[in-house]
Order: C-alpha cells, then structure tokens, then sequence
C-alpha cells in the first residue's frame, strides 16, 4: 500500500498525516480523526449526508479523493462548535424546531445550509430549498428543515 | 455484520498506487504516458471515485489536473468562450458570462447531480463519461462547441459533432489524453438558445428527455438561417439531430416551420421502453412537446416571438 504525506487544515487546526494514497475524504474523517459527524450513506454521491465544506463550499466526502484536500481547509459539523462549546446559530435552530427526526441528514443538512448563509444573509425558501436539494432525509422531515433555516438566517440578521 | 453489507458501504476498496497532483499539462501527459494506460486522469471525481469502488475501473493512478494553473478559468477572447479542463458545473451555472452569452448551457449546468456535485464536477468529465443523459454535453453540442486535447503527440482539436462514439466511449482517452479546455462562440445579437429537461423531481434525478437548442434568424429576423438540435437521452449518446436541422435552414419562422420540425425530430429519435425514463411513445411524444417549446424560446431570444 503506497503512503503519502497530507496537509491541510481541519476545523481550524492546520495538521499532517501519513495516508494511503487511495483513501478517501469521509474515511480520512471518521476512521483516523474519529469525526463520525460525518455520515456514511449511500457511498456514491446521492444522499450527501457525508457533505463537509472544502474551503467554504459544500462537497460530498465520500466521493472526494484525501488528496484532494492537500493545502485547503476543511470543515465538518464537529467543526461549527464554538471554542467555548456554545453550538452554531443553525444547530440551535434546528433543536429548537425539532429539526431532526432520526438525525443522520442533520450534519449534512447543516453544513449545506451553513454555506448559503454564508453567501446570502437572507435566502427565499425557493433558495433554501436549492441549497438542501443534495441531502436526502430518509424520514421525509423537510418541512421542519427548512423552516430551522429560516430561523437561522433571522437570528443571523438579528445579532449583525 | 452481512458481507453484502460491509461490501457495499464500509470496505474502504479503492486500489490505487499512485495519486498524482501535476502543476503543469505537459507533466500530466508525461505522467500518463509513464503508466501506458494504467493511469487516468480525475477532474472531480464524481463518475471515476463509484467506478473504481465497483472495480468497473482498475488502475494503477489517477492524474488530478485540477490543480494546474488555468485550468478552472472560464474567459472570452474575440467572441470565442473558452472553459478550461478543471472548471466546474457549479462555476459555468454561476458565470456571469456564461449565463449572458450561452444561457442553455448554464442552465444544464445547474442540472447537474446535486450542489455538492457541481461544486467539483466537471463539464469536460460530463462529456468523457460520454453518458446519454449528459446535462452539459448536450447543450455543448447545440453550441458547436469543440475540445483542445493535450497529449503527448501534442494538441489537437476536436469538435464535439465527431467526439461521441458511443454510451462511455468518445474520441479522447482519458488515459492518454487531457481535455485542456472547451471552446464555442458565445450567442450573437441574432441568435437564441434554449435547453429543456424533463424529469421526476428537480435535484439528483436523471432526465427523461434533454432537449437543448441554438437558432441563427437573418438580419430581418423573417428566416431562420440555421439551428441546432441537440438531444439525449433517446440515443446510445448525445446526438444531433440533423435531419431536422436541415429541415430548419433557410425556412420562414413561423408556426408551420415549427410544426415540421417538431414531426421530423420526434420520428428520429428511437428512444427505448424504459421503466425509469418512460416508454418509447411517451419520449417522442414529449420530444415534440420539446423542439416546440425550445425552438420558440430559441427564436424569442434571437427576436423572432411567434404567437
């Protein structure tokens, strides 16, 4: 098995780790860092419950070869906790509106979310529903979904 | 736990020795050319990463040329719109440019997979994978667009009318060859374009029918001096439909114009029964439904509304 040197930064924190070459980024997460926010699915890109931000933009981990990675940032759900262990405006929104049935979309529901508000402060519900159109929730909850967006952005714009 | 299980999900089974990251086109040919086709180059992944899981696909390298300097650069140089190798769907559906000057293909490129897809997928992957269904490659057909390929007999040029063999195969080996970018003439004053999708839902679906069209109107805006009719997935592979071009040229716009070639489009494309994607009489009846629709919006653009 061919190992390779990896750099990149992970919630914040710049690291190097000694890979296989063929290791993808989902596997990277929860079986070296035990980041198991990150779901697993469907493995071939139609769920995105293994989405994670690369560099700010949402992409499907098990599809993304580690490698890929190299000299960019990375963020998983682990990843919007505060320091002081206060959860993000979003995670607070989706408790609140019982946002999360079984949970296994919410990190990638979340994290797909985070990138549209990231982008724009104050989305239609046509735009949130553009945004969360690659994760698929097996319990059919969207309506709650959507609307624990909603409320985010208007925290959002509240505290701004 | 079920070996099916551990198969299907768990086993972390791609076999690679190599992942290779080159910074220049010329260092990623000599790297292909190294593993005498046993290495292959990876844009973003999306289509190579299951193949390789499902062992459809045994190398021993992947050549990523996303990360050589150019290559994910969409620009306009005297009216011809150039996309390099590495840009994404989701780049092409957000280009300004793009969306002013060839909006049919930025709209197939919203149609791509999932946000997640697009944000690493590629257009030049889309018409590699060479899938009947190719949300980019179609439109790119209508538009006459050609492929700059750089291998290590050096460059040429190859336009997308004579690049699909068939469903998977095209005129560029990906284990030799780079797709160094895509080119085509963005719409002019009097020319329009249009691309339709019929499918279940709106997100992660495959479509029933991709329509995408271009038409050119004379300078009085009474006759349509040419039009392309790009179609899938009612073929092994995108296709042109030519017949119906032909038809098209020279004629009067007007509503008989359209009925024509609505008839000529739907005898020509044989799509086959398809649990997934409807039966053959249903797909021909919508390719009608299609070519009228994309043809008037296509003329409407170009300034020829028809009633």
């Amino acid at each position: 098995m061919s190992m390779a040197k990896l750099s990149f930064k992970l919630n914040g924190k710049s690291l190097t780790v000694t890979i296989p070459v063929e290791t993808l980024l989902v596997d990277l997460l929860r079986e070296e860092f035990g980041l198991t926010g990150t779901k697993v699915g469907c493995r071939e890109g139609e769920c995105g419950v293994c989405t994670v931000l690369l560099d700010g933009t949402p992409v499907n981990s098990c599809l993304l070869p580690a490698f890929k990675v190299q000299g960019k940032e990375v963020v998983t759900i682990e990843g919007l906790e505060k320091d002081d262990g206060a959860l993000d405006v979003l995670q607070q929104a989706f408790m609140a509106e019982g946002a999360a049935q079984c949970g296994f979309c919410t990190p990638g529901m979340i994290l797909n979310a985070k990138a549209l508000l990231d982008r724009n402060s104050n989305p239609t519900e046509d735009e949130i529903r553009h945004a969360l159109s690659g994760v698929l929730c097996r319990c059919t909850g969207y309506r709650k979904i959507i609307e624990a967006v909603k409320t985010a952005a208007r925290v959002k714009q509240d505290q701004n | 736990m079920p070996l099916a299980f551990r198969d299907l999900h768990w086993s972390n089974d791609i076999k690679i020795k190599e992942y290779l990251q080159p910074k220049r086109a010329a260092e990623a040919v000599e790297m292909l050319e190294k593993y005498k086709g046993n290495a292959k180059v990876i844009a973003g992944g999306t289509d190579i990463i299951p193949e390789l899981r499902s062992r459809k696909l045994e190398i021993d390298a992947l050549v990523d040329i996303t990360g050589i300097p150019g290559m994910n650069e969409i620009h306009e140089t005297d009216g011809t719109i150039s996309l390099g190798g590495a840009v994404t769907h989701a780049q092409v559906a957000s280009s300004r440019l793009i969306r002013q000057k060839a909006g049919l293909l930025a709209d197939g490129a919203g149609w791509v997979g999932s946000p997640q897809i697009r944000n690493v997928a590629t257009p030049a992957g889309n018409l590699v994978s060479a899938q009947p269904a190719a949300d980019t490659s179609i439109p790119l057909l209508a538009l006459d667009a050609r492929v700059v390929v750089t291998s290590a007999d050096g460059e040429r040029v190859v336009p997308l009318t004579e690049f699909f063999f068939d469903k998977g195969v095209t005129a560029v080996d990906p284990t030799k060859e780079i797709i160094t970018r895509i080119e085509f003439q963005g719409l002019g004053d009097n020319e329009g374009g249009c691309y339709l999708r019929l499918s279940k839902r709106r997100a992660l679906t495959l479509p029933i029918l991709v329509c995408a069209v271009k038409v050119r109107v004379s300078q009085d805006r009474k006759t349509i001096e040419s039009a392309a009719l790009a179609l899938g997935p009612v073929a092994p592979t995108p296709f042109r439909e030519i017949h119906t071009e032909a038809i098209l040229r020279g004629t009067p716009v007007d509503r008989e114009t359209i009925e024509k070639a609505m008839a000529s489009a739907s005898a020509q494309c044989s799509p086959r029964d398809s649990l997934l994607r409807g039966s053959c009489e249903y797909r021909q009846e919508m390719t009608k439904v299609f070519v009228k629709r994309g043809l008037k919006a296509a003329l409407e653009q170009a300034g020829c509304p028809i009633e």
